[in-house]
């Protein structure tokens, strides 16, 4: 191409592996669903993009695929500007909310398409095909047709067929989403333990914090088409730069301290009943609810000032009963002042 | 419902069927009729008048002219409609809303306008009337039932199917051959079906556009206003009933069968 010399010159932080987006910008008619992100993914890790429906996690996620169209910005994918690649020539592939299989073909035939279209040859698709399938336990299902398979063999087709053609950045969109319970925990493992193999860079969209927490290198909580913090897990779950972070990723209390507005985790309280002098920072209450979930109790404590707060005590000894507190219980409630978190 | 209004209900059904087809048992019984003149009851059956009717020359010339009219403005249907219904399904454009409801009005507007516009154009352009000329006719509403048929398949199919395949790397004409064409083959089919017997028995449009020629229907048409021939007539009538019978089976069938194009949860 003869515009290579220009672009160099130009493009100054774009020499960098992986993904490099700039003020990307995306209106559908008079909504700004994706509004001017910054954000650079780093070759090899696994990026979880998190927010509830509609904060443009979704169509930040088709636009880097290239099935929308940007009406702001650039993206960058390994150095050279990919903004105006239709999808068929960038080298990104995509696992598909609702998997996408081509109904008409074999599970063998969808895995090897993006192969037969690039005209590689018959010998070296069925080896490739054959190995991608044996990666995700499939190879026994070659020759049935998708709508044959239950929806977590077809997840891990979808897989497949995406990971064959070796793509540079790997796009899930939701992928888990249609999966029970312990599917989805058995694939979360696997997507893991993939990704860790094949050092691709995944690209994870999901509304699930739990989901966001295990998997993810880092992580960016979306809210109304912008990034509201981005982080390791730890990072943001234990310093939520905001309420909205912090009530979207896990549960927190929202406190008044000396120091302004803070967020509180419930597992970070210590509670004991009656009224105990206060070293700490703290207050007293009553107990409202009382939530028995098994491997912890979660109790709504009424503060004196009126105010509720979430508790959760990890419930240690087996004998039940003997160390839950009930309602109408008088308890003080202490934390450490590092805990809480300034919003 | 109680049992008695189920039974009003069937009896009423069969009612409506019954007077529906009965002119129709009536023709292909006086098809088989052996007299001239058609009275009940049929003193003697049999099938001389296919005989003449596949005998006679004014009738095969129709026939084959009907069936290359049905053949070429299908084909026409097919290129066009297929082409327009993907287009409009997949782009989004100032007029679209207008294009589609266009495209449709061939089939609403009454086929005499439609014949007499068709026959003031073709005189304005002086073009001389003829097999051409029938085939564009025909091919006006041909191409609704096959724009109908796959639209109503591509609105069906999921968009990811096609985004799949282009972000595995298949450029747009690839993406269409082998994901969009499969897709929408029985659709594309059983349209092609419904425009072919469409056209086979369409009278009003092909008065105004075949000129001096006969097609099937134009032939039955004239025969039965000059009240002779009425037996031939009636086996000509089979005829057309049953080449237009088959198509539109199979297209029911080919609508119906291969519905499972939705990826199944």
């Amino acid at each position: 191409m003869s515009t290579v010399t220009t672009k160099s010159t130009e493009g100054s932080t774009t020499n960098q592996a992986g993904i490099v987006l700039r003020g990307v910008t995306k209106r559908f008619g008079d909504t700004t669903v994706v509004r001017g992100v910054d954000l650079t993914i780093q070759q090899g890790e696994f990026f979880t993009m998190l927010g509830p429906s509609g904060s443009g996690k979704t169509t930040l996620l088709r636009l880097i695929a290239g099935f929308e169209r940007l009406d702001g910005g650039s993206i960058w994918l390994d150095g050279s500007d990919v903004t105006n690649q239709p999808p068929y020539q960038r080298n990104v592939n995509t696992v598909f909310q609702d998997y996408a299989l081509f109904p008409h073909y074999s599970v063998a035939q969808n895995v090897g398409y993006g192969l037969r279209v690039r005209r590689v040859s018959k010998v070296t698709t069925r080896e490739r095909v054959e190995r991608a399938l044996a990666m995700v336990q499939m190879d026994a299902f070659a020759d049935r047709a998708p709508r044959q398979l239950s929806g977590g063999q077809r997840q891990r087709v979808a897989l497949a067929r995406a990971l064959v053609n070796e793509p540079t950045v790997l796009l899930l969109d939701e992928p888990l989403g249609a999966l029970d319970l312990k599917l989805r925990q058995e694939m979360q493992g696997e997507l893991k333990r993939l990704q860790r193999e094949l050092g691709i860079t995944f690209i994870y969209v999901t509304h699930d914090q739990e989901e966001a927490l295990t998997m993810s290198d880092r992580l960016a909580v979306f809210r109304d088409g912008q990034i509201e913090q981005i982080g390791a897990p730890a990072e943001v779950y234990e310093h939520p730069a905001t309420e909205f972070v912090a009530g979207f990723v896990g549960t927190s209390n929202v406190i008044t301290t000396a120091r302004g507005r803070c967020v509180l985790r419930p597992e970070k309280i210590e509670m004991v009943s009656g009224d105990v002098s206060l070293t700490e920072p703290g207050v007293r209450g009553v107990i409202g609810d009382v939530a028995y979930v098994g491997m912890v109790t979660r109790y709504r404590v009424t503060t004196a000032s009126g105010e509720s707060m979430t508790v959760v005590r990890q419930n240690r000894s087996s004998d039940g009963d003997e160390s839950l507190l009930r309602r109408g219980d008088e308890v003080t409630l202490r934390w450490r002042d590092a805990d809480a978190t300034s919003v | 419902m109680t049992p008695l209004a189920t039974w009003v209900l069937r009896l009423f059904a069969v009612a409506v069927v019954a007077l529906l087809l009965a002119p129709l048992v009536i023709i292909v019984l006086f098809a088989f009729d052996r007299s001239n003149v058609q009275t009940f009851p049929i003193r003697s059956w049999s099938t001389q008048w296919f005989s003449v009717a596949w005998h006679d020359g004014a009738v095969r010339s129709a026939l084959w002219l009907s069936v290359k009219a049905g053949v070429g403005a299908t084909v026409i249907a097919l290129i066009l409609g297929v082409m327009v219904s993907v287009g409009i399904h997949r782009f989004r454009f100032f007029g679209r809303d207008v294009v589609s409801l266009l495209l449709v009005l061939p089939i609403a507007l009454p086929g005499i306008v439609t014949g007499l516009a068709l026959q003031s154009a073709f005189g304005l352009v002086a073009v001389q009337l003829s097999l051409t000329t029938i085939i564009i006719g025909h091919a006006t509403f041909c191409i609704v039932v096959v724009f109908n048929n796959v639209i109503a398949r591509l609105r069906r199919t999921p968009d990811s199917f096609m985004e799949a395949s282009s972000d595995l790397g298949a450029t747009p004409l690839q993406t269409f051959r082998y994901v969009t064409f499969p897709l929408l083959r029985t659709a594309i089919i059983a349209g092609g079906l419904l425009a072919f017997a469409l056209s086979f028995d369409e009278v009003i449009v092909t008065t105004f556009t075949a000129g001096a020629q006969n097609t099937l229907p134009l032939w039955i048409f004239g025969a039965i206003r000059l009240g002779q021939q009425l037996p031939e007539v009636n086996a000509v009538v089979v005829g057309v009933m049953v080449l237009t019978i088959i198509p539109i089976t199979l297209a029911a069938k080919l609508s119906n069968g291969e519905t499972s194009v939705k990826s199944p949860r």
